[in-house]
């Protein structure tokens, strides 16, 4: 690797922990409902919607009033996505007259973009009309997002209030994650990947002459190509900041019309992670100590580093088969060399593994090079980011929320070893809260291993496959991955514009999003019933270097427990293979 | 159950204007008017002499409508196919039924293992290596392998180096004067950190017309 790769995973990181303290301290004052920098101009906007709503925010709710608002919202949402989709032939902002969406495929997509996951089985410039972009996908792409930064609020209240029945108001939570958070931080990262040449346009398709003419499949000559158009950095911007990862184009931010220039490229990659670890900030504040929101970043970082590390390595080592074809592979002052099959020109192999690692962390899914062509070990870290639970970073708030259930198995586990009822934060972690997280940590290994299985063992399912061996089989096991942990990235050689795969994923999707959410609601409505318990010599400490390897230590271990085996079949044989041959 | 339902439809019939069209619309006018051609398609402005003067006020059109009189000659930051000797080739495109289509933009998705990609990058590599026959230099593996978009417009700047013999030969030019042309197409990585070396394929191409049209009017 170059000094210069280095140096651009480095100055990432620094930015991004540079940002953490700063939105992670405005975010805090947003949600306990202080007074914060902009509210002036949006809280006008924000006390009308109320009235019209009739929404009183001083109005808390319990913890099934919270859960029931939150799945009738969401509900609203996935009926929109899916109405749009199937009328958009006779709708307007439809330049292209693409034709209505199939129902399994408009079914898959209204889940997917939903959940936060933006699984995609289409290519939105050739099946979504611009409409259904914005008022479908973008909505959701802000809205899902929100709901997990709201649900993620409702836990901190849990855990931080003493004998209280309510944990919040869900209205004013989604509401307020919206306007104060990520509508301003959109409109600034819209605007300035537009200035580097992501398209934000309502213009039809343009025409364009190629220089030199090409001759089609049938070897008939073609002299023209068409540029995509469309609003796609208003899109891309909440892509990436909500954790959404639903590409404008099929090709997601591989796309030079989508992630034109290095610049942009580093932004996004930035957005994908930003709010996610600043939340960790969040957190610290709102509980009242720093400290454990740090501890919480730094598992993150302990996993996510070296991870990286591994992907890098292995991308930059390149593919043994080719070399003997005469290919240079090395990276030198001329090419960063590499495994370049799937990979960008202008990103290399360090900004493309740095993105499919980040990427596959935060349970964002888009992609800026095809995941499905890395080396079996570069390809291994994205499926083990997805299979560890989507906590390292995870979605926007749905990442944290389950890294504090990690957090809490933590202290229930060390608690067993001293023999001492657990707690955290003050509060005692009883059997309620246990079997609510046992739930959260279960199942979405269950979708993913029972999905797996019931896919390869069908012939609907293997006829996907496009790779042969190995391979294959990690296609449909990231798949499911995937959808099971609400990421969205692919393995995108697997057919899955199906009937089977849309509606297998559509439910593993479904699963995974609110059969955690629910819970989770449980405990914070549990935990903000109890009394506060002062911390004796008994207590494990939760910032601390200790708590900081247990907790990493305790999402790598249930994560290798779980999927060692499949993982074997998968990415370990075929990179056997694929050294064997040297 | 009523109320909540009542609610929740009005907060998200609001909400979905808000984020689905206020929102994008107002960064289109921000876009549209602050970076017309970046939000536009990056679309390469006709500069030669030879353009009509109807095609040159087309040019300018920034919505990027084009009349009978003339397309565009492309986008410069979409990749084209190219296969004639005497211009320099970008990535492989994996997009069907053409290279490079626009509306389908698509890798490859094979797996390193998979014996079909060791096929085309030996079918491409013999390819090179026919229309330059005296050059065993190792082949830079941007060259032959598909780019991730299949729109990729750049190739890495020893790919151009690797070129250089052959497009000279075809055009009759010396290979000193094709370097000089790739070195001015060279882009470095922004801040001397982010992205890396590269060169756009169009780019260097149409400078390469541009630069033979020139000496063939000197010779006039």
């Amino acid at each position: 690797m170059t000094t210069s790769a280095w140096m651009e995973i480095g100055l990432y990181l620094v930015v991004l922990l540079a940002l953490v303290k700063p939105l992670g301290w405005y975010m805090a004052r947003v949600y306990s409902g202080q007074p914060c920098a902009i509210d002036r101009i949006i809280g006008p906007f924000e006390r009308l919607i109320y009235r019209l709503c009739g929404i009183r925010p001083e109005t808390e709710m319990n913890w099934p009033t919270y859960a029931i608002t939150m799945l009738v919202f969401n509900c609203l949402g996935v009926v929109a996505v899916y109405v749009l989709q199937r009328a958009q032939v006779w709708l307007p902002l439809n330049p292209q007259h693409l034709p209505e969406v199939s129902p399994d495929l408009a079914f898959n997509t209204a889940i997917s973009f939903a959940t936060n996951t933006n699984w995609q089985a289409y290519s939105g410039e050739s099946a979504l009309s611009y409409l259904t972009q914005m008022l479908g996908l973008t909505v959701q792409n802000f809205l899902s997002a929100a709901c997990g930064m709201a649900v993620l609020v409702a836990l901190i209240r849990g855990i931080t209030r003493r004998m209280s029945e309510t944990i919040g108001n869900f209205w004013v939570d989604v509401t307020r994650s919206t306007l104060y958070i990520l509508i301003p931080l959109s409109l600034l990262l819209a605007v300035v990947l537009a200035s580097q040449g992501v398209v934000q346009t309502f213009s039809p398709a343009i025409e364009v002459t190629l220089l030199e003419s090409t001759t089609d499949a049938e070897g008939k000559s073609v002299t023209t190509q068409t540029i995509p158009m469309g609003p796609a950095a208003s899109q891309i911007a909440i892509k990436q900041l909500g954790t959404n990862g639903g590409g404008f184009f099929g090709v997601n931010s591989a796309h030079p019309l989508e992630n034109t220039t290095p610049l942009s490229n580093f932004l996004q990659a930035l957005s994908i992670l930003l709010i996610a670890a600043a939340l960790c900030y969040t957190f610290g504040d709102m509980v009242g100590d720093l400290r454990q929101g740090w501890a919480l970043l730094a598992s993150m970082l302990l996993i996510f580093i070296p991870l990286l590390a591994l992907c890098i390595w292995a991308e930059q080592a390149g593919n043994p088969r080719l070399t003997e074809l005469g290919v240079d592979q090395s990276a030198n002052d001329f090419q960063s060399g590499g495994n370049m099959e799937g990979k960008e020109v202008r990103f290399g192999v360090p900004a493309s593994s740095l993105w499919a690692t980040a990427t596959t962390a935060a349970s964002n899914g888009s992609v800026n090079a095809m995941h499905d062509s890395f080396t079996p070990l570069g390809g291994l870290v994205p499926l083990v980011m997805m299979q560890l639970g989507e906590v390292v970073f995870g979605g926007v708030g749905s990442g944290l929320y389950g890294m504090l259930i990690f957090a809490i198995l933590s202290v229930f586990i060390a608690g067993l070893m001293v023999g001492r009822t657990p707690e955290f934060l003050g509060k005692k972690i009883e059997a309620y809260e246990m079997k609510m997280a046992s739930l959260v940590v279960l199942i979405p290994p269950i979708l993913v291993l029972g999905g797996t299985a019931i896919a390869v063992s069908l012939d609907v399912g293997r006829a996907g496959v496009s790779n042969p061996g190995p391979h294959g089989f990690s296609q449909i096991l990231y798949a499911l991955s995937s959808a099971g942990n609400n990421n969205g990235s692919a393995f995108a050689g697997l057919s899955v514009n199906t009937p089977f795969y849309n509606c297998l994923l559509g439910a593993a999707m479904l699963i995974s999003r609110y059969w955690l959410m629910v819970p989770v609601l449980a405990i914070a409505g549990s935990l903000a019933k109890k009394k506060y318990t002062p911390p004796s010599a008994g207590t494990l400490p939760t910032h601390t270097p200790l708590f900081i390897v247990l907790l990493a230590g305790m999402v790598m271990l249930v994560g290798a427990l779980t999927f060692v085996p499949a993982l074997a079949l998968g990415p370990v044989i075929e990179h056997l293979q694929l050294t064997a041959t040297r | 159950m009523f109320q909540i339902i009542r609610t929740a439809t009005i907060l998200f019939s609001l909400l979905s204007f808000l984020t689905g069209i206020a929102y994008p619309i107002a960064v289109t006018v921000v876009a549209q008017l602050a970076f017309p051609w970046a939000a536009n398609g990056s679309l390469i402005e006709p500069t030669n002499e030879s353009t009509t003067a109807s095609k040159h006020k087309n040019g300018r059109d920034w919505r990027g409508n084009s009349s009978e009189s003339g397309l565009r000659v492309g986008s410069d930051v979409i990749g084209q196919p190219f296969s004639s000797p005497k211009y320099f080739w970008g990535r492989p495109s994996a997009t069907a039924p053409v290279p490079c289509n626009g509306m389908a933009g698509s890798g490859s998705n094979q797996a390193t293992t998979n014996p079909a990609l060791v096929d085309a990058v030996r079918e491409r590599v013999s390819k090179l290596q026919a229309e330059d026959p005296d050059n065993h230099a190792l082949i830079p593996v941007d060259l032959v392998t598909a780019s991730a978009s299949g729109l990729d417009p750049h190739i890495s700047e020893a790919a151009a180096i690797y070129q250089i013999a052959r497009v000279a030969r075809a055009r009759q030019m010396e290979p000193s004067t094709v370097t000089k042309l790739v070195l001015t197409q060279l882009e470095r990585p922004t801040w001397g950190i982010l992205g890396q070396k590269r060169i756009n394929v169009l780019r260097l191409n149409l400078a390469l017309d541009a630069n033979d049209r020139g000496t063939n009017e000197a010779r006039k």
